[in-house]
C-alpha cells in the first residue's frame, strides 16, 4: 500500500531499537551536561514516533512485513525480528504513549537532581519493550523482556537513598525474575522436545498435553508483570518509587507489554483453547478488578493510588481476554472478536490515560513536593493546565462518556451480555458475576477519581507547599494536553480504532467485527444495530449542547441580583483548611462497607480523660491482607532458612573441602546407583 | 597388547593405589614424604609402561617429569622444609587411622562401582585403569580432609594430582603440552604453598591450620 513497501519496515523498526540501545551508553556521557537529559529524551521521543509510524504502516499494510533474521543471535536459536498485526498493534499503542511521555520528560527531566541515574536507563527500557514486540522467536522475546525488567529496575532504584525505594526495587526485582522464569518454562514447553524456538515453529508444533500448563505459566509470568492479584505486590511499591515519567511508562506502557506476552502465548502459540481455560483468567481478572480499586480507594498517596488503579485496569483487560477465550473455545468467533477488541482497545486507552494521570501527578509532585493528597488541594488555581489535563484523565479512567475509557468498558459489557450464548453452564454462571464485579469496580473507580481530583485540585490548599505551587513547564503541559486530546479523540471516534484492530482479530481468531467506519454518524455497532450502538460524537454533541443551553439559561433567566458573602461560610466562619473534607473522610463509607473483610480495618477512638484538654483521636488501622497472607510467610521462611545457611559462610578451609568431597562422593554414589 | 602387557599395567596402577593407602596410614612426617616419593616413582613407571604400550614417545617425557619433580625434587624440598620447621614429629589426623582406612576402602569400592559400568564399552585396560585412577584421586582428597597439618595436606593434593595423570595417560591422548603445563602448575602450587608454610609459621609459630582458623576468630572449639 505504501511507497515504502512492507518489506523494509522490519529493518526500520530494528534500526530504531538499535538506535535506542546505542543511545543508552551515549546518555551516560552526556547525562550531566546542561541539555544532556533533554537531548536524550528528545531522541527517545523521535525514535518512538518513528516506531509508532512503522507499526502503523505494518498494521495497515495488507500483508505483514517480512521478518528479518539477524546474524547475531544466541547459540540455541535464531534471532528473528518483524511485526505481525498483533505486534504492530501493540507497538503502535506503546510508542504513541512513549513518545508523549518522552516529550514530557524533556521538560520534567530537566529538574532531576541526579539525571545520570535515570537518563541512561530510559532508552534501554524503551528498547527492551520494543524488542519484545518486534521479536518473532522466544529467545529475543525473553532478552527484550529481561532488558525491560532490568532497565526499569534500575529506574525504580534510581532514588536509592530512601529505604522504601530500595525495598520496592528489591521486591520488583524478585517478582520480575520469577515472572521471566515462568515465561522461560512456558516457551520451553511450547518449543517441545524438538526445540524450535521461533514462533512460527511453535505455532505448528502440537502441544495439547502441555497447553494447560502453558496457560498457567503465562498467567503467572505475564500476570506478575502486568499486576494481576495476587502477583501485584510489587506494583504499588515500584511505580511510585520511580521518577514520574518512568512511572507513567511502567504503569501505562510496560504492563501492556505483559498483556501482549499473554496474548501472544495463549491466543497465538498455545493452539486452540479449551472452554475451561477462560475460568482461571476470568476469576483472577474479576478479583483483580475489585481489589485493585478497593486498595486504590484506601490510598491517599496520589501515585500509589494510580498504581492500584493500574491493577484494576489490568483486571478489566484480562476480563476481556478471558471472555475471548471462552467464546473462541465455543466457536463463537464474532463474540470472541468483540471481547478481544474490547481488551486491546482498553489496553490502548489505559496506556493513554494512565500515562496522562501519572504525568499529572508528576507535575503536582514537582510543583509541591507532595504525593499525599491530605496535604494538597486548591491546585486548580495554581496549575490550571495540569488540572484540566488531569481532569480529562480522571473522566477517561472513570469510564464516563465521551472519553475513551467508556467505549472499551462498554464493549466489554457488550461481550459480557453475549455470555448466555455459551454452551457450558460454568462460564454462563461466572461471566455475569464477573460483569457485576466490573460494574461495581467501575463505580468505585469513579468514586476514587472524584476523590483524587477533588482532594488534589479543588478546595483550599492544605499545606503551604500546595499554596505556593507553580504551573509546570511548557513541554510537560503540551504532552499532557496531547494525551488528553487523544483520550477524547479515541472516545469520539472509536470506530477507527476498532477497524484498525481488525487484522489482529483475523490473525488470532480468524474473524473480525463488522466494519465500523462505514456506519453513519461515526457510531459503533459491535454486534447488530438492533441490539446496541454507541455514538461518541453524538454524546459529545449532546453534552456540548446541554452545557451551552444550561449556561445560556442560567445567564439569561437566573437572578442577576448580586449578594456578597464570606467564602466557605457554611457554618465555619473562620474555617481553616483542615476543616475541609479529606481524602480519608471521603473514603470512609467505602471503608465501612468493604474494609472489615478486605482490609481488616479497625477504627480506634481515643477520648481524653475528663478534665483533659487534649484532643480526641480517631485512628484507622488497615492491613494489607494479601501481603500478610501470601508474602509474609514466604519472607519469614526465607529468613529462617538463610539464617541457618549463613553458618556456611564461616567454616574452616578443611570443612569446606570436606563439603566438596562429600558432594562429589554423593554424586558418584548417585551415578553408581542409577546405572 | 598381550595379556602380560595389560597385567603389568594393572600391577603398576594397583601399586599406586596401594601406595595411596600407605600414605593414608603414615603418622610420621618423613615416612609420609618417602612414601610420596614412592608414589611418584610408581606413577613414573606406570606412565613409562603406557608410553611403551602405546608407542607414544611423549609419554616418556611425562614419566620423566613425574620422576624428577614429584619423585625427587618436591619430596627433597618438603623434607628440608620439615626439618627447618621442626615439625617431623607427628601428623595430627582429624579422623584416626583406622576409620580413615575404612573410609578409603569404601571410596575405592565406590570408584569401581561407578567406573566399571560407565566405561563398559571401552577396552578392559582403560576401564580398570580409570577405576584405579579415580580411587587414587579420592584417596588424595580423603587425605586432604582428614589431616590438619599443612604439609600433609600438600601431600594429599599432590597424590590427587598423580591420580589425574594416571587417568590421563590411560585414556590415550593427553597432549604433552597439557602434561607440561599441569606439571608446572603443580610446581608453582608447591612453591606458593611452601612459601605460605613459612609465612604461617612466622606468624603463628605452628603450621597447624587450626591456628589460621583462630586468627579468623572462628575456631569453634575442638576440631578433633
Amino acid at each position: 500500500m505504501s511507497v515504502a513497501g512492507p518489506w523494509f519496515l522490519s529493518e526500520l523498526a530494528a534500526g530504531c531499537v538499535g538506535w535506542l540501545l546505542l543511545l543508552s551508553p551515549l546518555a551516560i556521557l552526556i547525562a550531566r551536561r546542561r541539555h544532556g537529559s533533554g537531548l536524550t529524551y528528545g531522541a527517545c521521543a523521535l525514535a518512538s514516533c518513528a516506531l509508532a509510524l512503522v507499526a502503523l504502516l505494518a498494521l495497515l499494510s495488507p500483508s505483514p512485513p517480512a521478518a528479518i533474521e539477524l546474524a547475531v543471535g544466541l547459540p540455541l536459536g535464531r534471532t528473528i525480528l518483524g511485526y505481525d498485526p498483533l505486534g504492530a498493534a501493540f507497538a503502535l499503542i506503546i510508542n504513541v504513549a512513549t513518545a508523549l511521555v518522552s516529550g514530557y520528560a524533556i521538560g520534567y527531566g530537566a529538574h532531576a537532581r541526579e539525571p545520570q541515574r535515570v537518563v541512561p536507563f530510559y532508552p534501554a527500557f524503551i528498547a527492551g519493550m520494543n524488542l519484545v514486540l518486534l521479536s518473532r522467536d522466544a529467545f529475543s522475546f525473553l532478552v527484550g523482556w529481561e532488558f525491560m525488567s532490568l532497565a526499569s529496575w534500575a529506574l525504580v532504584a534510581s532514588d536509592h537513598a530512601s529505604a522504601e525505594n530500595r525495598r520496592a526495587a528489591l521486591v520488583y526485582l524478585i517478582m520480575a525474575t520469577g515472572g521471566a522464569l515462568t515465561l522461560l518454562f512456558a516457551f520451553g514447553l511450547l518449543a517441545g522436545p524438538s526445540g524450535g524456538y521461533g514462533f512460527a515453529e511453535m505455532r505448528h508444533a502440537a502441544h495439547l498435553a502441555a497447553a494447560p500448563l502453558v496457560l498457567v505459566l503465562a498467567l503467572i509470568g505475564a500476570g506478575s508483570k502486568a499486576g494481576l492479584v495476587p502477583l501485584h505486590a510489587w506494583l504499588p511499591l515500584a511505580h511510585p518509587a520511580a521518577p514520574s515519567h518512568v512511572s507513567a511508562l511502567m504503569s501505562g506502557v510496560m504492563t501492556k507489554v505483559a498483556v501482549y506476552g499473554f496474548i501472544r502465548i495463549v491466543f497465538d502459540l498455545a493452539g486452540p483453547p479449551s472452554w475451561w481455560w477462560s475460568l482461571p483468567v476470568l476469576v483472577v481478572a474479576g478479583i483483580t478488578t475489585l481489589l485493585g480499586v478497593l486498595y486504590a480507594l484506601m490510598e491517599h498517596d496520589l501515585k500509589r493510588l494510580l498504581a492500584y488503579h493500574t491493577v484494576e485496569n489490568i483486571g478489566i483487560i484480562f476480563i476481556g481476554l478471558g471472555l475471548a477465550l471462552a467464546f473462541e473455545a465455543s466457536g463463537l468467533k464474532a463474540a470472541a472478536a468483540l471481547s478481544l477488541t474490547a481488551a486491546i482497545f482498553h489496553v490502548f486507552n489505559h496506556s493513554l490515560f494512565k500515562s496522562l494521570l501519572f504525568l499529572g501527578s508528576g507535575a503536582v509532585l514537582h510543583a509541591t513536593g507532595e504525593r499525599d493528597m491530605e496535604r494538597l488541594g486548591g491546585l486548580i488555581h495554581r496549575m490550571p493546565v495540569t488540572a484540566l489535563a488531569f481532569l480529562a484523565g480522571c473522566i477517561a479512567i472513570s469510564a464516563l462518556p465521551p472519553f475513551n475509557g467508556f467505549v472499551s468498558e462498554w464493549l466489554t459489557f457488550q461481550a459480557i451480555l453475549l455470555s448466555p450464548q455459551l454452551p457450558q453452564w460454568v462460564p454462563r454462571l461466572i461471566v455475569p458475576a464477573v460483569g457485576a464485579t466490573l460494574a461495581c469496580a467501575a463505580a468505585l473507580a469513579a468514586t476514587c477519581f472524584v476523590k483524587a481530583f477533588g482532594m488534589t485540585f479543588l478546595g483550599r490548599s492544605r499545606s503551604t507547599a500546595a499554596a505556593e505551587a507553580r504551573e509546570t513547564d511548557g513541554w510537560s503541559q503540551v504532552a499532557m494536553l496531547l494525551l488528553a486530546l487523544l483520550c477524547l479523540l479515541a472516545g469520539v471516534l472509536p470506530g477507527f480504532v476498532m477497524d484498525a484492530l481488525a487484522p489482529v482479530m483475523k490473525l488470532l481468531l480468524g474473524a473480525r467485527l463488522p466494519v465500523q467506519s462505514s456506519e453513519p454518524w461515526l457510531r459503533i455497532v459491535p454486534i447488530d444495530s438492533a441490539r446496541s450502538a454507541y455514538d461518541g460524537a453524538l454524546v459529545l454533541g449532546m453534552i456540548a449542547i446541554a452545557a451551552a443551553a444550561t449556561a445560556l439559561i442560567v445567564r439569561r433567566f437566573a437572578s442577576h441580583a448580586l449578594r456578597r458573602a464570606p467564602a466557605w461560610d457554611c457554618g465555619f466562619p473562620d474555617a481553616s483548611p483542615a476543616t475541609q473534607y479529606t481524602a480519608g473522610s471521603f473514603a470512609q463509607p467505602i471503608r465501612r462497607v468493604f474494609g472489615g473483610v478486605v482490609f481488616r480495618a479497625r477504627e480506634h477512638v481515643t477520648m481524653p480523660a475528663p478534665g483533659d484538654t487534649g484532643p480526641a483521636r480517631l485512628e484507622v488501622e488497615l492491613h494489607d491482607t494479601l501481603w500478610e497472607a501470601l508474602y509474609a510467610p514466604v519472607i519469614r521462611l526465607v529468613d529462617a532458612v538463610t539464617a541457618r545457611v549463613n553458618l556456611l559462610q564461616f567454616l574452616t578451609i578443611r570443612r569446606y573441602l570436606t563439603l566438596v568431597v562429600s558432594a562429589l562422593v554423593l554424586l558418584l554414589i548417585i551415578v553408581g546407583a542409577t546405572r | 597388547m598381550t595379556p602380560l602387557d595389560s597385567d603389568i599395567a594393572h600391577l603398576l596402577a594397583g601399586s599406586m593405589l596401594l601406595v595411596s593407602f600407605l600414605l593414608l596410614y603414615q603418622d610420621r612426617m618423613f615416612a609420609l614424604l618417602n612414601f610420596f616419593a614412592l608414589h611418584a616413582c610408581v606413577l613414573a613407571l606406570s606412565v613409562g609402561w603406557q608410553a611403551y604400550l602405546q608407542r607414544a614417545p611423549h609419554l616418556y617425557i611425562t614419566a620423566l617429569i613425574a620422576l624428577a619433580f614429584k619423585g625427587v625434587f618436591i619430596p627433597v624440598a618438603l623434607h628440608r622444609i620439615v626439618v627447618r620447621l621442626g615439625i617431623h614429629r607427628t601428623i595430627e589426623a582429624v579422623v584416626s587411622i583406622g576409620p580413615t582406612m575404612l573410609i578409603g576402602m569404601a571410596l575405592v569400592a565406590l570408584a569401581i562401582v561407578v567406573m566399571l559400568p560407565v566405561t563398559a564399552t571401552e577396552g578392559v585396560f582403560v576401564r580398570e585403569d580409570l577405576a584405579f585412577a579415580l580411587s587414587v584421586l579420592l584417596l588424595g582428597l580423603l587425605m586432604m580432609i582428614t589431616r590438619r597439618n599443612a604439609v600433609s595436606q600438600v601431600i594429599g593434593f599432590m597424590s590427587l594430582e598423580n591420580g589425574l595423570i594416571l587417568a590421563a595417560t590411560g585414556a590415550r591422548g593427553m597432549p604433552l603440552v597439557v602434561e607440561i603445563s599441569v606439571a608446572f602448575s603443580i610446581l608453582i602450587a608447591f612453591l606458593v604453598i611452601g612459601m605460605f608454610l613459612f609465612r604461617i609459621r612466622e606468624r603463628f609459630d605452628t603450621v597447624d591450620l587450626q591456628a589460621l582458623d583462630m586468627s579468623r576468630g572462628e575456631a569453634s572449639g575442638g576440631e578433633a
